[in-house]
């Protein structure tokens, strides 16, 4: 076996390494997995064994129940799996996030995951990893995608909270990652004043909190104590889902916001009725995904979930090996 | 330049009306002249700016970003400006040119320097302003910001009526300096008002059982004529014709711009006639929308007026007598002036509804769309009110719809957008009523499938959903309740009978309207 190409194979169920019996972030039950990350079209529950970071089995705990796999295992160092060696490091996309790193007869693969290079206090950044073939995410790969600083997106909500005194902010988020981001760009901005979270958020900000990363003062938001007026004035994070449930009838006309990478097209923000669209995003824009492909600089690119066309396109302009995967499973609207 | 992309940015995701209006008056409060002037008039489409084609953008483009990425991003996308401002490399932070410069520099470069100009306009600005620029080079800001509801602001913003604006707006100009002045309390722009467009009085629709409770003997009656209402005014020598809404149509008519040899201002219907015979809608269509009319075509599609009423005789304003008596003074006028091309509506004889109901099932002229019944005490008031003024068009059932959604056709129309479905305003929202897929014409359909082509907002697998700018006329044969639709309605037969080029969306019918066309219960 002296291809670097053939450490990993596609199958139904996802990414799988034939001389370590794993898959990775596989989309049904198998056997043994290796989870990058917390989101849920990565991390599934019903696996007979998961290796991952110690936060991302915490959050898959949270998530799914303690029972989410038959048995777990914290990745520390180096791990020998098989014939392979594995290693697990940051990708700058959500609290636990991991790259995964396999090696085998001297060669290495890298599986990205979901990855960022704009910089979250809530994670380690994204560290690059010397390899024959890199497995990229191409969530946002096209080059219409220039994510703006998102400070600049957060100053854009503080202004409209200024603008209408009489009105509520409600911040679509997701739930791992997004959320805690809004929080803490919030928090960088200046704003001290409490912020009100639906049920959905809390548990995930909590073990945010229990993890080192300062959150402030979160509420629940909830109108049981008093009335529609209480909440003139407050920003609310609550998951999309939430949006179109009676839950949001409860606050005085909401200016409906967004905080996802989605946001730059006009026509997402307008369909999903959006009124103060916020590009926050927490994948690599199409500059640092080209960016990061050029310095890895490896054999061979694979490209996963997104818009992986463009992203071929641009390496074959630029004479690099590429191919698609075209898995499927990985979803583009959650948790972008 | 940023304010300004700033404000479309938040026209475009601002959902209500109400609050793009508080948006606009914001920025008019904040913003000096000419910038603000500048920039309604950028929104009401009077920026007389030579339009860039989308080829020469996406000339422009080619030279920078691989085609191959470009047509996966604007596919994904959807929209040219915006795709070519989010792909351009230009600064994250760019400049911020004052509004009134960009736009003379865009008015004043010869059509040779274009491309260079735009380049270089874009490698300067940051994202939210390179779409402004864009916008403003292309035309069409596409907010969901009518030019009435620009006007609207201003009244709101000076705390004016919108009908005195509406009066003075075809003697303004952009920057509008004079009318920011007046909006902050300075005298109304008189010189402005010569030869306004004065604000048209509406009907709504009736029928036999709802006429079965009013008097026959208070009301008059004349056919509804199918062609473009109008206003035809000479002031003092200035002469123009406005269409309902108040555009401005002269251009396209000089051969009636010729025949207005009176003083004052009627309201009418515009025609194409030959000697005695009124020509169908689609003739009249021809001459719509030109900037100049051969002679060729004055000829063979000779326009003419059919008058109606009159709001202004001499200098004086007769719109608050009674209908009678402004009648018996158009009359006189259109004896006076005495051209072939104006001539007045008869009055029909009728002493029951059962007369009338019997001459609109059986109107001399296939162009006849249905009788009007007014008041003979009414006065001319701007708008649609319910009571003085009604229309009992004929059967088939015809509403004003918007266009909203079109999928592929298929067969011989599978290159074609052909299956459309429309709606109605319930609120300020419009909702689908139903589905067309014929009724036009082949001439019709091309139209449509560029009008969808050109306009769409949003793609979801084969449909396509346009922005609701394209008015439609549905005639359908009956309507009943139905629990399936959201609209709470279901249309029997329904066909896109005409495209209603003259009518902008705001007015098309509402979902009250149609469901006058329901079965009494
Ligand atoms: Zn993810
Ligand atoms: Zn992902």
């Amino acid at each position: 076996m002296d291809s670097a190409a053939d450490i990993l194979t596609n199958t139904p169920e996802g990414l799988y390494c034939p001389a370590g019996g794993f898959h990775i972030d596989p989309v049904r039950p198998v056997p043994k997995a290796l989870i990058t990350h917390g989101h849920a079209d990565h991390a599934r529950a019903g696996h007979g064994a998961v290796l991952a970071t110690a936060q991302t089995l915490d959050i898959m705990a949270i998530r799914y129940g303690e029972d989410f796999t038959g048995s777990r295992q914290i990745a520390d160092g180096a791990t020998t799996v098989g014939d392979t060696r594995v290693t697990f490091h940051p990708a700058g996309h959500v609290l636990g996030s991991a790259q995964i790193a396999v090696e085998q007869g001297g060669r290495r693969a890298v599986v990205s995951g979901d990855y960022s290079r704009v910089p979250s206090p809530a994670c380690a950044p994204y560290e690059p990893v010397p390899c024959e073939i890199f497995v990229t995410e191409a969530t946002f790969g096209l080059p219409v995608f220039r994510h703006p600083d998102p400070m600049k997106e957060i100053s854009k909500l503080l202004v409209s909270v200024q603008s209408f005194p009489e009105r509520c902010h409600l911040v679509g988020v997701y739930a791992l990652g997004k959320a805690q981001r809004v929080i803490m760009l919030l928090r960088l901005a200046g704003w001290d004043g409490p912020i009100y979270i639906h049920g959905a958020l809390a548990r995930l900000c909590e073990y945010h909190v229990s993890q080192g990363v300062a959150l402030g003062d979160l509420r629940a938001a909830t109108v049981e104590r008093g009335g529609k007026a209480d909440f003139a004035g407050a920003i609310i994070l609550g998951p999309p889902s939430a949006f179109a449930s009676t839950w949001a009838q409860r606050f005085p006309d909401p200016v409906i916001c967004f905080a996802s990478g989605w946001m730059q097209v006009r026509a997402r923000a307008r369909q999903r009725g959006v009124e103060l669209p916020l590009i926050i995003s927490d994948h690599v824009d199409w500059p640092d995904l080209t960016r990061t492909i050029a310095e890895l600089d490896p054999e061979e690119t694979w490209v996963t979930h997104g818009r992986e066309d463009a992203v071929i396109r641009w390496c074959e302009m630029n004479g690099r090996a590429a191919r698609p995967l075209r898995l499927v499973g990985y979803e583009d609207e959650v948790e972008s | 330049m940023k304010q300004f992309a700033l404000l479309l940015e938040r026209l475009a995701f601002t959902p209500r009306r109400l609050g793009k209006i508080r948006h606009l008056v914001d920025y008019f409060a904040a913003t000096p002249d000419p910038t603000r002037g500048l920039a309604l008039a950028a929104l009401t489409g009077d920026l007389d700016l030579r339009r860039v084609s989308p080829s020469l953008l996406r000339g422009l483009v080619g030279e920078r970003v691989d085609p191959e990425l470009f047509r996966l991003s604007y596919d994904f996308v959807g929209d040219l400006a915006e795709t070519i401002a989010l792909i351009w490399d230009g600064p994250e932070q760019g400049a911020d040119p004052p509004l009134p410069v960009v736009i003379k520099t865009l008015r004043e470069t010869p059509k040779t320097d274009l491309p260079r100009l735009i380049s270089g306009q874009l490698d300067e600005l940051g994202p939210s302003e390179r779409y402004a620029f864009l916008k403003l080079a292309t035309g069409g800001m596409r907010v969901g910001v009518s030019a009435r509801m620009a006007r609207m602001a201003v009244a709101e913003y000076g705390d004016l009526d919108v009908t005195g604006i509406e009066e003075v707006w075809h003697g303004l100009e952009p920057p509008f300096t004079e009318l920011f002045a007046w909006a902050e309390g300075r005298p109304r722009p008189e010189a402005a008002a010569h030869a306004p467009f004065r604000p048209v009085m509406l009907s709504t629709a009736t029928d036999f059982e709802a006429l079965e409770s009013l008097d026959p003997a208070l009301f008059a009656a004349e056919w509804k004529w199918d062609g473009i209402r109008v206003q035809a005014t000479n002031d003092r020598g200035i002469r123009r014709l406005y269409s309902r809404t108040g555009e401005e149509i002269s251009n396209a008519f000089p051969d009636i711009i010729e025949a207005l040899n009176f003083e004052g201002t009627i309201d009418g219907e515009l025609l194409v006639r030959r000697d005695d015979r009124v020509a169908p809608f689609g003739d009249l269509q021809k001459r719509l929308g030109r900037k100049t009319v051969s002679a060729k075509m004055r000829a063979s599609h000779p326009a003419a007026l059919r008058a109606y009423d009159l709001l202004v005789h001499g200098s004086e304003d007769l719109r608050q007598l009674p209908f009678e008596r402004r009648r018996k003074a158009l009359e006189n006028l259109v004896r006076e002036i005495d051209e072939p091309r104006i001539d007045i509506s008869t009055l029909l004889p009728f002493a029951t509804w059962e007369d009338l109901a019997a001459l609109r099932a059986d109107p001399p002229d296939a162009v006849v769309e249905g009788v009007m019944i007014k008041r003979l005490d009414s006065p001319y008031l701007a708008g649609r009110m319910k009571g003085p003024w009604f229309k009992w068009k004929r059967d088939p059932m015809l509403i004003d719809a918007v266009l909203l959604y079109a999928q592929r056709g298929h067969g011989k129309r599978s290159g074609y957008y052909s299956d459309f479905t429309f709606g109605v305003w319930d609120g300020d929202q419009l909702v689908p009523v139903g589905k067309a897929y014929f009724g036009f014409t082949d001439a019709e359909l091309r139209e449509l499938d560029r009008f969808v082509r050109n306009n769409t907002t949003d793609r979801f697998g084969p449909v396509r959903a346009v922005a609701p700018a394209k008015v439609v006329e549905v005639a359908f044969e009956g309507l009943n309740r139905s629990t399936r639709h959201k609209s709470g309605v279901a249309m029997r037969f329904p066909r896109i009978s005409r495209i209603r080029d003259d009518k902008p969306a705001a007015e098309a019918d509402t979902l009250s309207n149609l469901r006058e066309f329901l079965p009494k219960e």
